[in-house]
């Protein structure tokens, strides 16, 4: 199979969806020409032109709140947010109102838009533009969350978001636009709320969701080595969250780690260990783990930023001890 | 910006008579529901609170005869005017006040967020500017599709505070949105005037941006109206965007239960608005003068307006509630019950 870099998938994805349905259409900062910082856009300009690759002014809360509109009218916006940190500018737009639009008018109104937005640290940053922020949007309800971890992935991803009728937020690791994947040439969908078991296992399992589905393929790889079988498990969308897949692997392996980028506490880690604790107690043999990125702002120097997200060391240390029936506790 | 000046009384055209009547009706209906829905506060069989709009039915009546069904507005936290004037009917309002099942947004919304799909009326919004994307995104919509719809954005003079209304503007001004801003300026941001928290001129901001802007007397509902119906027009025509600042008065407290407003406000400022400027008596008087109407046939006509928002609040009374199950239902659109499955 062909392989393209994860920024094509993207690339593909959008083109495919835009030639399909006139209604979609592209809003952001420097989308057109430049197609974005990341080159993610190029060439689309070309083929769709200006009013559907629309270059925007940089008025985060503006053009997501015109996103809004648009969808409670029939079209169908994906917004471009060039950082995840951004996010913090959009929230009225994407948690009061896209959000909770079809509850409020008791399924009347719908607001079917993408944001396309990034996560990832470790690309020297600093605290601005380093963070990984699913946790805070799949705390709201109203809103799907999508974490592809691959350029198969992404592109499978997204084109299901595009044509889903509800407000979907999917974020792609930045420090993977450039990292190739097999993408097959023929068009494919992939289906929300279906995890993906990237590996079988049978003593412990790995729950890991974007930039963290590498990190904790090669943990397992390492564990194998030494006699530890570790089944990796992707969710590629935790709202909705594939339950069944979860807690199937958890109860024959008895053992789970959840890794995220996103800050531990409070974060997407907890909720998957919750859920795990309250639904498979009795399978366990060990505390379910959450490894997530340390509670502090993204520092800038490298040796520093390099200590605060979960590596394949330690989440291959962490699963050595749980099995071996250590009580340990992440943080 | 250019000046409504209050000019004389025009000379009625009585080929609009229907128009006209049309206009007073439905500045009628909304104070008549607006007195149920402050009774049904002050009896304490409403829910939660609610805002008035008492005062500030010339604003939406003048502007929404200008608009069709097929044309959008968004609505405000003080948006039952608005949502009347754009054709709502009162049994699914009082449905919604009262949260039943059979209200606009199955009781989910209530008076804070009712939107009336069929009318184009694209919801009332609790946080203050919260809309102004949205009416600004249907513009952009309709310029996309190559549909002739305008869409107009109602929101307070205290909103015009909202850094968001300057992000939309400049959008709208850019690509030459149908969009009509229409700055409902009733002098106060909540218990502040809007003096004390606004600096310079409304209208000179949207100029600003190149959007021409106007002022016009929001309590003359023929003038509002006849602005109204240019702009739509213009917009519609690719024209757009417009501003437009309505000077009005809201008769009751920012709140039903601001009851005690002499820290804000005199009463001898609400008593003037409301003897010397009240849209319903002035329109009321106009369409007696111009033999448009008789007083008789106007009686007859309040009469039934206030038989049927009697009626509508019986209804929405005696409605069921949502059957519990409804909770977790619309959460998603391709999910009907959001905590049932692992979402
Ligand atoms: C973002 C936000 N801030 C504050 C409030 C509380 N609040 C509700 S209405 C209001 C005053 C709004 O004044 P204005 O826009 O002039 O509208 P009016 O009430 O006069 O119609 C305030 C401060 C809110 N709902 N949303
Ligand atoms: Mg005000």
């Amino acid at each position: 199979m062909r392989e393209i870099t994860l920024s094509q998938a993207v690339n593909e994805a959008l083109a495919e969806e835009m030639r399909r349905d006139p209604s979609v259409f592209i809003l952001g900062e420097d989308v057109a020409e430049a197609g974005t910082p990341f080159k993610v856009l190029s060439g689309l300009v070309q083929e769709f032109g200006k009013d559907r690759v629309i270059d925007t002014p940089i008025s985060e809360p503006g053009f997501m709140g015109l996103a809004v509109g648009a969808a409670m009218t029939g079209a169908r916006p994906v917004v471009d947010i060039m950082f995840g940190d951004f996010l913090f500018l959009i929230m009225d737009q994407l948690c009061n109102q896209a959000a909770k639009t079809h509850y409020m008018s008791g399924g009347k109104l719908n607001v079917p838009l993408v944001v396309r937005t990034n996560l990832g640290a470790t690309r020297r940053s600093a605290a601005q533009h380093s963070q990984s922020l699913q946790a805070l949007v799949a705390h709201i309800p109203g809103l799907k969350v999508a974490l592809p971890s691959s350029a198969y992935e992404a592109k499978g991803l997204l084109k299901t978001a595009i044509r889903d009728n509800n407000p979907v937020v999917i974020f792609e690791d930045k420090l993977m636009y450039q990292d190739k994947a097999p993408v097959p040439e023929e068009e494919y969908l992939i289906p929300f709320g279906q995890a993906n078991i990237k590996r079988e296992g049978r003593d412990i399992t790995l729950i890991a969701t974007s930039s963290m589905v590498q990190v904790a393929m090669k943990a397992a790889e390492a564990l194998a080595s030494s006699g530890i079988s570790a089944e990796v498990i992707d969710p590629r969308t935790i709202v909705p969250l594939d339950e069944a897949t979860l807690l199937a692997s958890v109860k024959k392996t008895s053992r789970a780690i959840v890794i995220d980028e996103g800050h531990q506490s409070y974060g997407v880690t907890a909720e998957i260990a919750s859920r795990l604790n309250e639904k498979a107690f009795y399978y366990l043999d060990a505390p379910v783990l959450r490894m997530g990125a340390m509670d502090v702002p993204v520092p800038f120097s490298p040796v520093l930023e390099d200590l605060t997200v979960p590596t394949p060391d330690r989440v291959a240390e962490a699963a050595r001890r749980l099995c071996a029936g250590e009580m340990i506790h992440a943080a | 910006m250019t000046s409504m000046k209050a000019t004389p009384e025009p000379q009625a055209d009585r080929s609009n008579a229907e128009r006209y009547l049309r206009m007073y009706r439905q500045m009628v209906r909304i104070r008549t529901f607006e007195e149920q829905a402050n009774q049904l506060y002050l009896t304490a069989r409403m829910p939660g609170l609610t805002h008035m709009y008492s005062g500030e039915e010339a604003v939406a009546v003048g502007i929404c005869e200008a608009l069709t069904d097929t044309d959008r507005i968004t609505s405000t936290h003080r948006g039952h005017g608005h949502c009347v004037a754009k054709g709502a009917e009162f049994r699914s309002m009082f449905c919604e006040l009262l949260g039943k099942a059979e209200g606009y947004c199955r009781g989910k919304g209530g008076s804070m967020h009712i939107a009336d799909q069929s009318h184009g009326n694209l919801g009332a919004n609790a946080i203050v500017g919260g809309s102004m994307g949205i009416a600004t995104g249907s513009a952009l919509r309709a310029k996309l599709f190559g549909q002739d719809d305008v869409t107009v954005c109602f929101f307070g003079d205290g909103a015009t505070a909202q850094g968001l209304l300057y992000e939309v503007m400049n959008m709208a001004a850019l690509w030459k949105l149908p969009v009509i801003y229409a700055c409902e300026n009733n002098g106060y941001s909540e218990y502040t005037k809007t003096a004390e928290i606004a600096a310079g001129s409304l209208t000179a901001r949207a100029e600003a941006f190149g959007i021409e802007a106007f002022r016009v007397d929001g309590q003359d509902v023929l003038a509002v109206n006849e602005l109204a119906e240019r702009l739509v027009a213009r917009a519609r025509r690719g024209e757009g965007p417009f501003f437009i600042e309505l000077e009005t008065y809201r008769y009751h407290g920012h709140h039903v239960g601001d009851i005690n407003r002499d820290y804000y406000r005199s009463k001898e400022e609400e008593t003037l608005w409301k003897t010397e400027r009240d849209p319903i008596i002035r329109m009321r008087a106009w369409l007696v003068e111009q033999g448009i109407a008789a007083e008789a046939e106007i009686e007859a006509m309040n009469a039934q307006i206030r038989k049927d928002a009697e009626d509508a609040v019986a209804y929405a009374e005696a409605a069921p509630y949502p059957d519990p199950s409804e909770v977790d239902m619309h959460v998603f659109t391709d999910v009907l019950h959001a905590t049932r499955i692992g979402a």
